[in-house]
């Protein structure tokens, strides 16, 4: 009797731990796609994108995954990603993994040359699809762009796209000479943003203007 | 659905139709009066009667709980006092042992002494030999005249010559046996120290063992009233027990607060080893769980130390364990949780490094200027701090095993005796509750005639009528002396 108590425990014991050892350790990890838009008058902007890809550095822990990719006139492609990484779950080789990537990214800002067009849906799909791959418990997408997509007559990009699960911020979406003159113009390109990517599944969408309050990012709404 | 208008016999008269409804409920109400009351005074004390069964069995499993406990408690006081008698005799045993071992020496020392002593007393004793005889005859002399001549003066001036000669040789003997003796008696002095000196080495052995015997004394009567199961040794019991699980309580606090410590010091580094990103629940990292783990190995081992160096008694099988494999469990429980504090040394400098490292990436990613860092030996305090605490923290946790026994012995008794209480409380609840059941069948029965007061009232009056009636015909019959009640 005894016997067979100490084995049910056991077999109850073994059932918890491999119930408690069966979270996908991906399925706490964060990913983070950044877009860089350096498509004509905003690639002067693309040296504050350097503020938001330090703060994910130092933010994002081990194990969690960034992309950078910029926005060009067509951006459905992996050749647009400038830098990406998969940190390590040891904190050190993390470390080293960040610093070698913002040299990666600073490198290609020092540099950056403007687009004839703008291509952010392009650019959308492609992170979606790095997101998905990633695994990751928390996907995020970081526009950072004055959200005014231009494309080429060539270009398609008017059909449903897929953002399920997945949160997406537009950040430093400055202001166009235009919509100082009319505001309802920006509003407006704001909005439309939202219904598309709210109707694309996104969980979440959020306008973060302010540099200095990137905890935002993070933080949930 | 039906409203109250459907109800109603007049409905346009509803206050003429309610009370005619009212009377008819109250004749109706009247007719079953009987049976109502008779349900409403048996689910009473059906109800009264189980709740008082149960308080009266919560009272009896009190009872017994109690005893249980007290018998726990004697038991526990029993075997500790016996421990500590134990003890006592033990020591007693030694001291008897060693003070005995040396009592011969010590015997014979002092009976040498006093032997000397004794001979030393003799030869002080020993007087010169007394004048000789012929001091008579020197007297006889003396009193001789002077004027009998020359000759005689002769003769008496060299007898007198020859006595004073005869007498400073006498005195030097004297003078010379005094010294002898005050040689002797200056000689004695270091004997008498040393018998003293013996003599206050006995009296402190002797006094020693009396207050062991005292302490013996005093466990021992502990002992006997346990044994008695008298109420103040429950008590007393009680109350130690009592302050036992308080100082637990405190201690064991303390040491959580040092494994918390601990804890922060490993858990960072443990993600090197073991990977930042692994989680075993939703929000419980497995670095967490590794460095909680390793503490609890140490907590563990610190136990198991305790437990061969029979400080603590939680494992009796390691206790009853022969003094090899005691020795043998002591070493390696002490060698492992040496391995593991010097892990933990080695995973408190790992953690100042990556913090370090963490912290130079994030200056060089504000891109500021990196913070002055204290150079030499004064910036290198905290990370030797942090070693020296890594591998000491472990040793000082191997210590809880201590207050845990405390804790767990004494928790026994006074969980035992809180639930006591408890199930003593709840069967008084229920005691209650009984008796306002049955109070409250009395007060439905009272109510039930309230609702039919009208149709009693007629009941009484028709009573009373009659009553009267039987009354006259009595007294009617008494009256022609016919019949008498």
């Amino acid at each position: 009797m005894n016997r067979r108590a100490l084995w049910a425990s056991l077999v109850i014991l073994g059932l918890a731990v491999a119930a408690a050892g069966c979270v996908d350790p991906r399925s706490q990890s964060h990913a983070v796609y950044v877009l860089i838009d350096t498509s004509g008058t905003y690639a002067r902007e693309a040296g504050k994108a350097q503020l938001i890809i330090n703060y994910l550095l130092g933010t994002l822990q081990p194990g969690d995954s960034l992309a950078v990719a910029r926005v060009q006139s067509r951006s459905f492609t992996e050749k647009d990603i400038i830098a990406k990484a998969i940190f390590d779950q040891r904190p050190s080789q993390a470390n080293a993994q960040k610093r070698a990537f913002r040299e990666k990214t600073d490198a290609f800002l020092r540099t950056v040359q403007g687009s004839a067009y703008t291509d952010i849906t392009g650019g959308m799909i492609q992170g979606a699809e790095f997101l998905n791959e990633t695994g990751a418990g928390k996907k995020t997408i970081l526009v950072f762009s004055d959200m005014q997509e231009e494309l080429d007559k060539v270009t398609i990009r008017n059909f449903p796209i897929s953002l399920k699960n997945i949160r997406v911020i537009a950040v430093n979406v400055v202001k166009l000479n235009t919509d100082n003159i009319d505001p309802r113009r920006y509003l407006g390109r704001l909005e439309a943003w939202q219904k598309r990517v709210e109707g694309a599944g996104a969980s979440e969408w959020k306008v973060i203007n302010d540099l200095e309050r990137l905890d935002a990012i993070f933080a949930k709404s | 659905m039906t409203s109250m208008r459907d109800w109603m016999i007049w409905p346009d008269n509803i206050v003429l139709s309610v009370l005619v409804l009212v009377l008819i409920a109250m004749v109706g109400l009247y007719a079953v009066r009987a049976p109502m009351h008779g349900i409403i005074r048996t689910a009473a004390y059906a109800l009264a009667t189980a709740l008082r069964l149960a308080a009266r069995w919560l009272f009896a499993a009190a009872a017994a709980m109690k005893e249980r406990n007290k018998a726990v408690l004697l038991a526990q006081g029993r075997r500790e006092v016996g421990q500590r008698i134990e003890r006592e005799f033990e020591r007693v045993g030694i001291l008897v042992t060693r003070d005995l071992q040396g009592y011969p020496v010590l015997q014979r020392k002092l009976l040498e002494a006093i032997t000397r002593i004794e001979e030393d007393y003799k030869k002080c004793g020993e007087v010169p030999p007394p004048p000789p005889d012929w001091v008579e005859a020197v007297a006889a002399v003396a009193q001789i005249k002077s004027g009998g001549g020359e000759v005689v003066e002769k003769i008496l001036d060299e007898i007198r010559q020859s006595v004073g000669r005869i007498h400073e040789k006498a005195l030097g003997e004297y003078r010379r046996a005094y010294e002898e003796r005050h040689d002797i008696l200056e000689g004695a002095l270091p004997f008498w120290r040393s018998i003293d000196a013996t003599l206050k080495q006995v009296d402190k052995k002797m006094s020693d063992l009396a207050e062991n015997a005292e302490t013996v004394d005093e466990q021992m009567k502990k002992y006997r009233q346990i044994a008695a199961k008298t109420d103040e040794a429950e008590s007393i019991l009680s109350h130690s027990a009592f302050t036992q699980f308080n100082i637990a309580v405190i201690v064991l606090t303390i040491a959580l607060g040092g494994a918390f410590v601990n804890f922060k010091l490993i858990a960072l580094p443990m993600s090197e080893m073991v990977g930042a990103g692994d989680y075993i629940t939703a929000s419980l990292r497995t670095s967490e769980v590794a460095a909680l783990v390793i503490i609890l190995v140490e907590a563990s081992m610190g136990l198991f130390l305790m437990e061969a160096l029979r400080i603590t008694h939680l494992f009796p099988r390691i206790s009853n364990l022969s003094d090899r494999a005691r020795r043998r469990m002591i070493w390696i429980s002490l060698t492992l949780l040496v391995i593991l504090a010097s892990v933990e040394a080695a995973l408190a400098l790992m953690r100042d490094m990556l913090i370090a490292d963490k912290q130079a990436l994030l200056q060089s990613l504000a891109a500021t200027a990196p913070a002055a860092s204290s150079e030499g030996w004064v910036g290198r305090i905290p990370t030797a701090g942090q070693m020296v605490l890594g591998f000491i923290l472990p040793f000082a946790l191997a210590f809880v095993a201590i207050p845990l026994e405390s804790f767990i012995h004494s928790a026994r008794n006074i969980g035992g005796s809180m639930l006591a209480d408890l199930i003593r409380m709840l069967g008084f609840a229920l005691r209650v509750l009984g008796n306002l059941t049955r109070h409250l069948g009395r007060l439905l029965v009272h109510f039930y005639d309230l609702l039919v007061v009208l149709p009693l009232m007629v009941e009484h009056l028709v009573k009373s009528l009659r009553g009267g009636r039987a009354a006259v015909s009595r007294r009617r019959l008494d009256s022609t002396g016919e019949l008498k009640s």
